[in-house]
């Protein structure tokens, strides 16, 4: 809400400057987010009447105008605005005077004539961006007069960001209580008198909802012209609060409602037909409202209604058939309570927001209808004239809020609070809000006003306890507590520790939004029914994300725009997929990866290594180090994504974990990636698991090593091969290890050999010879047996 | 000078002028060799009388071990010079740059997530974790915001399509009911529960975008309830962390009034630097408040035996600030140009 300080210095005036009242309403909820000066400083410019224009004599464009400053001589200035004329009312600066800017008028020569000041525009005194020429004064601005205070300059516009519980400040008046409330000046409240009725028209009201609408204040007035002027000191305040003058009656009423708080409508008379009825709605029924939207009203939209149709949305906007225009003469003007919970929402499900529900959603004080009344027919019968019937007040007094007294314990207040204070002082801080306290035992029953729709429970009135004491008056202190040692399981690791690892690995993280094109799921994930957002925020953010791959691809295209070839990143996050029984949100399957990608030369460029593409080695070798010292398993894997050849399901423990693979080519060249980069995927939680070390011993005993290079076809994997090994493997065998592949010379073209390091050892004594060939001989007739391997090198 | 230590000086200076090992053993020969000149001497003691054969004998043997002395100090220094110049032949050049890749690094939001949330495990927090597909229960309701709230309309919700149960969790508040049950339920058993105190780190989403504003964002949001917790304690807690997670004393916080449907007394929190490029400026990073007693109840806890406070803080901003990035956006684009500054 935005609002000129002046104005509210009207209701409360306490002795603070313009920053420490900001500060205080701050500092009291009221958060101050704008504060701006209405004018900039100047000084010594006043209102100027010209009374002589002619043209200089040495120059087109210029005139020199004899001025009327007030000072008893008419002043000799030269000016260059087109608008300059004879009787026109401007602002004049002075010789002396000081602009914005810290531009000091002088006497001078223009041309060869002498110039005693200056006639100014609106954006030479910093008021606007108009330059098109004089700012026109109004025939009345009284010659002479400081023009700060002529035009009520020295304000500033406060904007303040209020919370949904304080509805009570969105009015200057209730702005005003709050002030008074913190500093103890008085609260000047604006005069309301009942304004006697002249004649006797009056239109029924009806209330069929009354839950909804339990009050209803309407009144004819006949006889008004609603092309009076808008007072300009009524103009200036509207502006102030940022509200454009449209004419007097909408003027007024947007008036009141920023003076009072209480949201008015002005209905055209002779465009109803009967009573007034605030209802719901009928079936089918449509309203066009002032915005020109038609709306169909749901089932739970109140609406305002006469005997024939619907009129308008009660308390959200006004319909476009029974408005006023400047024709009007005679208007049914309505000020009402509607209940929050029958506005609350319905604005927002018709896409749109105005004053009258923003306040009404919030709670508007249900005492207030009657006085607001008279406060707008007073300022109408004063611009616009005519005459009043009486206030007709429809009232459903059962259904009115009600505001039943909260207790507060205050040994309660002071646990919660941590602040040492006083029943009484309590009590006190209370009565300054305009709560209704009395004693009852160890407690305080509170009773709210009307006007206040947040307090109902101990809480609220801890809030305002805590609020009117100052925030900065409550102690910060170290708490106390029981000393218990966190758990911490060494088989789980962090989530830091992978971060750690795969970033000491030369891997970069990254963090991608969650949301992504639709095509990446389709392309990469093959995905046809991906997780629809119901608003996204732009076409290639519609889908969630079910794998985190795509989004590093999408990084390496970023990168290799920037000439940066050798891409090393990886993200740990969620991915989203649809699963009926998904837990914790059902319907959901929401697990947390890692994945990494890998591009471009395996190491940077340098002078001791070799250059070479990163290849699906080089990153099985991260993984592999991301889940060491447990083992993992690769099986082949077809997957939309990856080169067929060339990509694995990660296997840990019999699950399957994951993916790992080169990117397939297709995906390469349609996003425009240049080579091929390697990328694995797994869950998280797999790569969060640990295993609490075992310790076997150490044995004494030497160890002995044999070689086994063994022939086999180049479709065996070698995997495979170790399994074999390892199955026909004697006890003193501790471990066989592949060291070496190779194909080419030598070997048949469809075969390849592999060579093995087999380490025996026994705990308890030295290997005898005949053990260790007995052992190498059964690992190589397993082999033979099994997969068909051939000795190397034992001819063919 | 006799013969004998005329001799000896010959050897040693024969030895000195060995350049190498080889002339070195030439030289040996000469004198101490099987027809050197010491060993010819030797073989003529025999032809001494016995008297004399035992004095000549004796100067004898005190040359050679003179000689041989000598030797072995050529020979050493003759090792060690040949060390040297082996060495000098193996030198590098050790400005060249070290072989192999360079580290990576982490996401400069997770720098501070992971600070963070070492700041608070130091004082007993642990760390908890929640969907970010949730339910409009856990993410409103639950937190005391009803349907037709208008706090409703403070958080632009973005929701998926065919399911108007659930949406992008707003903020990591929703953990705090699912934090609460657990606990609860794990703590059944005693009289009384211990504290809870959680954070809870993760990523956001609201319908948002510009230069201070992402559409998915970072928050961490905090829980403390307990038989004692008050308001004196949050705000000691707060000041307490900022200071640390900054290491500076000369930063403000300021708690100021506001209003959240799950908490009351509610504040936003901001802190203003008293020296550097953000001088003096508040900036708003964590909105906070007393557990509101309808969330307790909800997540099973006695809202008239305990209280808490919860809080929820931006890392984004808080990232920000610490390392002097002035767009949000760049966090969220991959330019490795940028994320490589904070390794």
């Amino acid at each position: 809400m935005q609002f000129s300080e002046n104005w509210l210095r009207t209701f409360a005036n306490p002795p603070l400057d313009s920053a420490a009242l900001g500060h205080l309403m701050t500092m009291a909820g009221l958060e101050v987010e704008e504060a701006d000066a209405v004018a900039p400083a100047f000084t010594g410019i006043v209102v100027a009447q010209i009374v002589e224009a002619e043209k200089h004599p040495n120059a087109d464009k210029l005139k020199l105008c004899k001025v009327d400053a007030g000072t008893g001589e008419l002043l000799q200035i030269v000016c260059g605005a087109p608008n300059a004329a004879v009787g026109m009312k401007v602002p004049c600066a002075k010789v002396g005077a000081m602009l914005p800017g810290d531009f000091a008028i002088k006497a001078a020569k223009l041309r060869g004539i002498e110039s005693f000041g200056m006639l100014c525009s609106e954006r030479e005194l910093g008021l606007s961006d108009d330059h098109g020429g004089l700012y026109a004064l109004p025939d009345d601005a009284p010659v002479g007069a400081d023009i700060r205070d002529y035009l009520a300059l020295d304000d500033t516009l406060f904007t303040i960001k209020l919370t949904p519980n304080r509805s009570d400040c969105l009015s200057l008046s209730g702005v005003a209580r709050e002030v008074a409330a913190l500093t103890g000046v008085a609260l000047v409240r604006p005069e309301i008198a009942a304004v006697a009725p002249s004649i006797d028209d009056r239109r029924a009201i009806v209330l069929d909802a009354p839950q909804a609408c339990p009050r209803y204040c309407g009144r004819v007035l006949k006889g008004v012209n609603a092309k009076a002027p808008t007072p300009d000191w009524m103009k200036q305040r509207l502006q102030r609060s940022g509200i454009r003058s449209i004419s007097a009656l909408v003027d007024i009423t947007n008036y009141v409602m920023l003076e009072l708080g209480q949201p008015l409508h002005a209905f055209d008379n002779t465009r109803l037909d009967g009573a007034i009825h605030v209802r719901m709605p009928k079936a089918g029924e449509q309203v066009l409202l002032l915005n020109e939207q038609t709306v169909t009203p749901a089932a739970d939209t109140l609406l305002i209604a006469d005997e024939r149709c619907a009129l308008a949305l009660a308390g959200i906007m006004g319909g476009e058939d029974s408005g006023i225009t400047l024709e009007t003469t005679d208007v049914f003007l309505e000020s009402a309570f509607f209940a929050p919970d029958a506005i609350a929402g319905r604005a927002r499900a018709y896409g749109f927001s105005s004053d009258a529900s923003h306040r009404f959603e919030r709670g508007v004080d249900f005492e207030l209808a009657r006085p607001a009344i008279e406060r707008a027919t007073a300022l109408i019968l004063n611009i616009c004239g005519g005459a009043a019937g009486p206030v007709e007040e429809a009232l459903a007094a059962g259904s009115l809020p009600v505001r039943p007294a909260v207790t507060l314990r205050p040994a309660r207040a002071r646990r919660v609070l941590g602040i040492d204070m006083a029943d009484e002082a309590m009590q006190a801080l209370l009565e300054r809000v305009h709560l209704d306290v009395s004693k009852e035992g160890e407690s305080l029953r509170v009773t709210p006003p009307s006007f206040r729709f947040d307090i109902e429970i101990e809480e609220d009135l801890i809030e305002e306890l805590a609020r009117l004491h100052g925030y900065d008056n409550i102690p910060a202190v170290a708490p106390l507590g029981r000393l218990v040692m966190l758990e911490r399981s060494e088989s789980d690791r962090s989530e830091w520790d992978v971060r750690h690892l795969l970033a000491a690995r030369g891997f970069q993280e990254v963090v991608n939004f969650a949301f992504v094109e639709e095509a990446w799921e389709r392309d990469f994930c093959a995905n046809e029914n991906p997780i629809r957002l119901a608003n996204p925020i732009a076409s290639q953010m519609s889908v969630m994300r079910s794998s985190l791959i795509p989004g590093l691809v999408a990084n390496l295209a970023t990168n290799r725009k920037r000439q940066l070839n050798r891409v090393r990143v990886f993200e740990l996050g969620r991915c989203f997929q649809r699963k009926a029984d998904g837990q914790p949100v059902s319907g959901f399957h929401q697990p947390r990866r890692v994945s990494a990608l890998a591009a471009g030369p395996v190491v940077p460029e340098q002078w001791g290594e070799r250059s070479r593409p990163v290849d699906f080695f080089d990153l099985k070798g991260d993984l592999e180090a991301l889940f060491a010292p447990r083992v993992l398993g690769f099986e082949r894997l077809s997957d939309p994504a990856l080169h067929p050849g060339r990509a694995a399901v990660v296997m840990l423990e019999g699950r399957r974990i994951g993916v790992i693979g080169e990117l397939h080519p297709v995906w390469v060249q349609r996003y425009d990636l240049g080579t091929a980069p390697v990328v694995f995927e797994v869950e998280l939680d797999a790569a969060l698991e640990a295993v609490l070390p075992v310790s076997g011993g150490v044995s004494r005993m030497p160890a002995v090593a044999r070689d086994l290079a063994l022939v086999v076809g180049q479709d065996v994997s070698a995997a495979r091969v170790l399994a074999v090994l390892r199955e026909a493997a004697p006890a003193v065998v501790r471990e066989i290890s592949l060291f070496d592949v190779y194909h080419g010379k030598g070997i048949d073209p469809d075969k390849k050999s592999l060579a093995f390091s087999v380490l025996m050892q026994d705990t308890q004594r030295t290997l005898e010879d005949a053990e260790v060939e007995t052992a190498m001989s059964d690992l190589l007739r397993h082999a033979e047996l099994t997969l068909g391997a051939r000795l190397r090198g034992s001819g063919e | 000078m006799d013969k004998l230590d005329q001799l000896v000086q010959q050897a040693e200076e024969a030895f000195s002028a060995a350049a190498d090992g080889a002339q070195l053993e030439q030289a040996k020969a000469r004198f101490i060799g099987k027809s050197g000149s010491l060993t010819e001497q030797l073989k003529a003691l025999g032809k001494l009388a016995p008297e004399q054969k035992r004095e000549a004998g004796a100067a004898i043997n005190r040359a050679k071990v003179a000689i041989e002395a000598a030797l072995e100090a050529r020979r050493q220094a003759l090792r060690e010079a040949a060390l040297l110049q082996q060495l000098a032949a193996e030198a590098l050049d050790v400005t060249l740059p070290g072989r192999g890749g360079i580290g990576g690094g982490l996401h400069p939001v997770s720098r501070t997530l992971e600070r963070v949330e070492s700041l608070f495990r130091s004082i007993g927090f642990v760390v908890a974790d929640g969907p970010e597909i949730e339910t409009d229960w856990h993410n409103f309701t639950a937190l005391n915001t009803p349907e037709n709230h208008p706090a409703r309309s403070m958080h632009d919700t973005f929701y998926l399509e065919g399911r108007s149960d659930v949406l992008l969790r707003t903020h990591t508040s929703p953990v705090q009911n699912r934090a609460m049950m657990a606990h609860v339920e794990r703590y059944r058993h005693l009289d009384t529960m211990p504290d809870i105190r959680v954070i809870a780190p993760g990523r956001v989403y609201r319908v948002d975008s510009d230069a201070t504003h992402s559409p998915m964002f970072h928050q961490v949001e905090g829980l403390w309830v307990g038989e004692n917790v008050s308001f004196a304690d949050l705000k000691g807690v707060i000041a307490d962390f900022l200071r640390k997670f900054f290491e500076t004393d000369d930063l403000q916080v300021r708690f100021r009034p506001s209003f959240f449907p799950f908490t009351e007394p509610s504040a936003e929190i901001d802190v203003a630097f008293m020296s550097g490029a953000l001088e003096g400026r508040w900036l708003e990073i964590a909105g906070c408040g007393m557990v509101h007693p309808n969330v307790l109840s909800l997540g099973g806890i006695d809202p008239e035996r305990y209280t808490g406070f919860a809080f929820g803080m931006g890392p984004d901003r808080l990232t920000m600030l610490r390392y002097g990035v002035n767009d949000l956006r760049l966090f969220f684009e991959g330019d490795l140009r940028f994320l490589s500054q904070f390794r």
